[in-house]
């Protein structure tokens, strides 16, 4: 147990990054728009045998080490969950067709990332009940050049709310 | 303004608790656990936090940057065996997070009272992982 310059017996905080790959093809078409608009709006992502992507996705993972463990989570949990909630859904899948998020949601990057964060929120109270971690962010290279980052927001506004409003206000204490 | 310097080092250790058993180490940890240990090429990035000194125009010379590191960091763990040569990896499990927060408190007192603040790290096990870890 680390112990903090008061003495008082804390755990640390910290945030855990896990990279994953996987492979998907999409078609960038929204059904609100015209086929002219639609190859205006997304030019050669428009066209209509769609087209791939090797994504790299990092899933951050916050909160106190446990003591017992040295983690933060155990790393083939966290892995196994991620495969079964996201990688293994969608990789070598057409996400337009494979995914059913995106039957009437167009498969832009943002909205990957919108998905993939819903996915963890949604599943993560089940599959980690009682864990002092929670998932925080996720980051998605479709490109090395195009990267994509969104928050992950608590699907059950209740447990992991609180225990996120706890985490920030330690960090406002420990920071004065 | 924050600055970052990153760098690296070798290092093997063997994920197990030494509070319990082999048995109970390989039911956690799973091959991480293996006796004998196996190795990672750690990647470090230190960030600092302070103002550019109006005359020179750097927060800090980094070549002194450099050299803490390299004390504090890479002379002890480059190439050694985390569990037996590290203190105190020989009661703690070295995962990433407990490695994380020993090179916090190895670093910290080094920068006190300097115009470079430790502002966080984050260490990268392997391409896959890291932990990012900022004192609290």
């Amino acid at each position: 147990m680390w112990t903090t310059r008061d003495n008082s017996a804390r755990r640390p905080l910290v945030r855990v990054t896990r990279r994953y790959r996987f492979a998907a093809a999409h078609r960038l078409h929204a059904d609100s728009l015209s086929d002219e608009q639609n190859c205006a709006v997304y030019g050669k992502c428009n066209n209509p045998f769609g087209h791939g992507h090797d994504y790299v996705m990092d899933v951050t993972v916050r909160g106190e080490v446990d003591p017992r463990l040295g983690r933060l989570i155990p790393l083939d949990q966290l892995d196994a969950f991620v495969h079964r909630v996201v990688v293994e859904p969608m990789d070598r899948r057409d996400l337009n067709r494979d995914v059913p998020e995106f039957a009437r949601l167009v498969p832009t990057t943002e909205n990957l990332a919108r998905v993939v964060a819903a996915r963890v929120a949604a599943a993560w109270p089940a599959a980690f009940p009682g864990s002092p971690a929670i998932p925080e962010k996720v980051k998605i290279w479709e490109t090395k050049r195009n990267i994509f980052e969104v928050f992950v927001t608590a699907a059950d506004g209740g447990r992991q709310g609180a225990q996120q409003e706890q985490f920030e206000a330690r960090l406002v204490e420990e920071s004065r | 303004m924050l600055i970052t310097r990153r760098i690296d080092f070798s290092a093997s250790h063997t994920l197990a608790n030494p509070a319990l058993s082999e048995a109970e180490n390989l039911a956690l940890y799973g091959q991480d656990a293996r006796p004998h240990g196996h190795g990672h090429n750690y990647v470090l990035e230190v960030t600092l936090a302070g103002e550019p000194d109006p005359v020179t125009g750097m927060i800090v010379d980094l070549k002194d940057v450099k050299r803490v590191l390299e004390e504090e960091v890479v002379e002890p763990m480059d190439h050694r065996h985390l569990n037996r040569e590290v203190p105190p990896f020989d009661r703690l499990t070295p995962t990433a997070e407990n490695l994380a927060v020993e090179i916090w408190r190895r670093l910290q007192p080094r920068f006190e009272g300097t115009p470079a603040r430790l502002a966080g790290i984050r260490l990268y096990e392997t391409e896959d992982l890291y932990v990012d870890y900022a004192g609290q």
